[in-house]
């Protein structure tokens, strides 16, 4: 039973995930601009252009481009980026890491801001406090990320310079990593200087991310938590002599949190999405600044090289979802 | 460290709006001595929860508490700092709550819900009160506690949550329970047993219950005296033996009329008296008119 489930989950993502290579490629192919064109120089003649093309595969139909191309990905051979000439499966793990690093200190930001802001909002529910925490989040979520991280740009980047507003660690620096994981790795090897580094270049960009998400956050689970609040088993561990943190804390936070945690799940992959830009704005060196340089040079492989990795995260973070809910829920666990 | 003489539970002349300035409780007043069972009794909205959860400290935000004074074994409850009066509240009292189905966290084990109050609260060790969880679940017959308390409450019945909940609320041996309409969520096969589990432990344990129906059967077997409320008001207050021999309020007289009889449930089933309910609106009138005078 939890065997067939689990196969029917797989097989599912590797439908959607067929239908996003599938899309992708026809519309970066069908959509206006040419890769060789870019790539040679003004003046080429007919026979370069075609040589090329027939280099890289692009004088073939599209189906049969993306058969080409798909029965390489089976084989774990996404092809070669035409800018930049090397293998795209490579490129992208070089890049991937540092997008996954900063996509999660955002999420942990994100739940630690929204989080805390939801349980003050509800604890003083109806006062001054939670006012002005509905205005700070109508505030936070109006505004989207990428205005965020100019707006930080210019608070602490150059008005109060007190971070770093370029790349994702000090070029002087000497890195003694093995991986591209720099921030999971500083914190193994006790390398704190490294981590502060490190963190001092990722904050801006990260709480540029983390904030809407931390708006939303807190008005679902602020929400949540006053309908729960008012429950019988809530009002019965007030009789017990519980306080009302306690009673948030350990009796209402895990059953509020359960319909929040499905839309963080759908926010998250938003949040991931929104690094393409806010990288770019921050010059962090992942996957998502390596994105628009490939729209850029329309680097086909490349791009799709990266959408079939982005999709593939956005999948296995609504697989750990329903995970997490499963966990979360014993009614669910036990059905 | 109290003396004999002085009440469980003395309610004194307690009031309280809604933000319209509508009176939900009327000046009511209500002793429970040690060990006593007083049942309140009244159709829904006459206030009789309100007074329960007025006690326990659990009003509604929009309900205020406009004048008296509640005193738990002597203490005023209104004079203590919000913490002291919680833990004094979570240390005395106990409830058992309406629908045993919405009581209990869904994603918590039975086993810490019951024993929270008795670790976190009264600073019990963990094995003093899971014994004694277990001692108080033999004695609402639960017979596999070792399978109860792993349970996750959708796992239970409606009647076994409602023992769960009893046993928990006699479990920190509580000087006053309140007991909040306890069987009407539940199937009359059901409860019947739970009524008579309830006047049971409450003899063994001595508790006093303020025990909060609209049924006048559940209130001649169990209490020793009765408060009839209408619209928040006190109108009749007597020993549960008198009351029911010689009531002396007409609207008490016409709720035991409207108590539907099993040998003609539809003729024994007869609404309050218009004349009855004129009466009602006047007396409330009047008192609201006297309260009003010195209140402005």
């Amino acid at each position: 039973m939890l065997l067939q489930r689990f196969l029917i989950r797989l097989l599912t993502m590797a439908i959607t995930l067929f239908g996003v290579a599938v899309v992708v490629f026809i519309v970066i192919r069908v959509a206006p601009g040419d890769p060789i064109a870019m790539m040679l120089p003004p003046g080429a003649t007919d026979a370069d252009i075609a040589r090329l093309r027939a280099l890289y595969g692009l004088d073939k139909t599209i189906v049969q481009q993306f058969f080409i191309w798909l029965s390489g990905v089976v084989r774990g051979d996404f092809g070669t980026s035409i800018s930049l000439r090397q293998d795209v499966l490579g490129l992208v793990f070089n890049r991937l890491p540092a997008t996954l690093e900063l996509a999660s200190v955002a999420l942990v930001m994100a739940v630690a801001i929204g989080g805390t802001m939801a349980i003050l909002g509800a604890r003083e529910r109806g006062t001054a406090v939670e006012a002005g925490i509905d205005i700070a989040s109508g505030a936070a979520l109006s505004i989207p990320d990428f205005l965020w991280g100019l707006v930080l740009i210019l608070l602490f980047g150059v008005l109060v310079p007190v971070f770093d507003i370029s790349g994702r660690v000090s070029p002087q620096l000497d890195l003694p990593f093995a991986t591209q994981f720099y921030l999971f790795e500083s914190i193994v090897r006790l390398r704190f200087d490294l981590t502060r580094d490190l963190l001092a270049h990722m904050l801006m960009p990260a709480i540029a991310l983390a904030l809407p998400l931390a708006a939303i956050i807190s008005q679902l689970l602020k929400q949540s938590l006053k309908e729960v609040l008012d429950l019988d088993y809530v009002v019965l561990a007030r009789v017990k002599g519980f306080s009302e943190t306690q009673v948030i804390l350990r009796e209402a936070l895990k059953n509020a949190a359960l319909p929040t945690l499905t839309l963080v799940g759908v926010q998250f992959t938003f949040l991931i999405g929104g690094t393409v830009i806010v990288e770019r704005l921050f010059s962090y060196e992942g996957l998502g600044n390596m994105a628009i340089d490939a729209v850029i040079n329309r680097d086909l492989p490349l791009i799709q090289g990266i959408v079939l990795v982005f999709a593939l995260l956005f999948v296995l973070i609504n697989l750990a979802v329903d995970m997490m809910y499963a966990l979360l829920n014993p009614r669910l666990r036990h059905g | 460290m109290n003396a004999p003489a002085k009440p469980c539970l003395d309610i004194r002349n307690l009031s309280a709006v809604l933000p319209n300035g509508l009176r939900v409780l009327r000046s009511v007043s209500l002793a429970v001595e040690p060990g006593e069972v007083r049942a309140l009794v009244g159709e829904s909205g006459a206030g009789k929860t309100m007074i329960g959860k007025a006690v326990l400290g659990v009003l509604p935000p929009s309900v205020r508490i406009v004048e008296g004074n509640m005193l738990l074994e002597g203490e005023d409850l209104g004079r203590l700092a919000p913490k002291a009066r919680r833990t004094l509240i979570g240390a005395r009292t106990a409830l058992i709550p309406q629908d045993p189905l919405t009581a209990l966290n869904p994603s918590r084990r039975i086993g810490p819900q019951m024993t929270d109050r008795l670790v976190r609260i009264l600073g019990w060790s963990g094995e003093k009160a899971d014994a004694r969880i277990r001692q108080l679940l033999d004695e609402v017959q639960i017979r596999d506690p070792e399978r109860v308390l792993k349970c996750y409450p959708h796992e239970l019945s409606g009647g076994m949550r409602q023992r769960v909940l009893i046993a928990a609320a006699f479990a920190a041996e509580p000087r006053l329970i309140v007991a909040d309409e306890p069987t009407t969520a539940l199937d009359v096969t059901v409860q019947k047993q739970i009524l008579r589990l309830i006047a049971q432990l409450q003899r063994e344990h001595g508790t006093a219950i303020l025990f909060v129906t609209h049924d006048l059967g559940v209130v001649a077997k169990i209490s020793q005296k009765v408060s009839v409320l209408y619209a928040g008001k006190v109108v009749e207050e007597a020993d549960t033996a008198a009351l029911f021999a010689a009531p002396q309020h007409p609207y008490t007289l016409a709720l035991m009329a409207a108590t539907p009889r099993y040998t003609d449930p539809f003729a024994s089933l007869k609404p309050v008296d218009d004349k009855v309910l004129a009466g009602l609106a006047a007396e409330i009138a009047a008192a609201d008119q006297a309260w009003r005078r010195p209140h402005g």
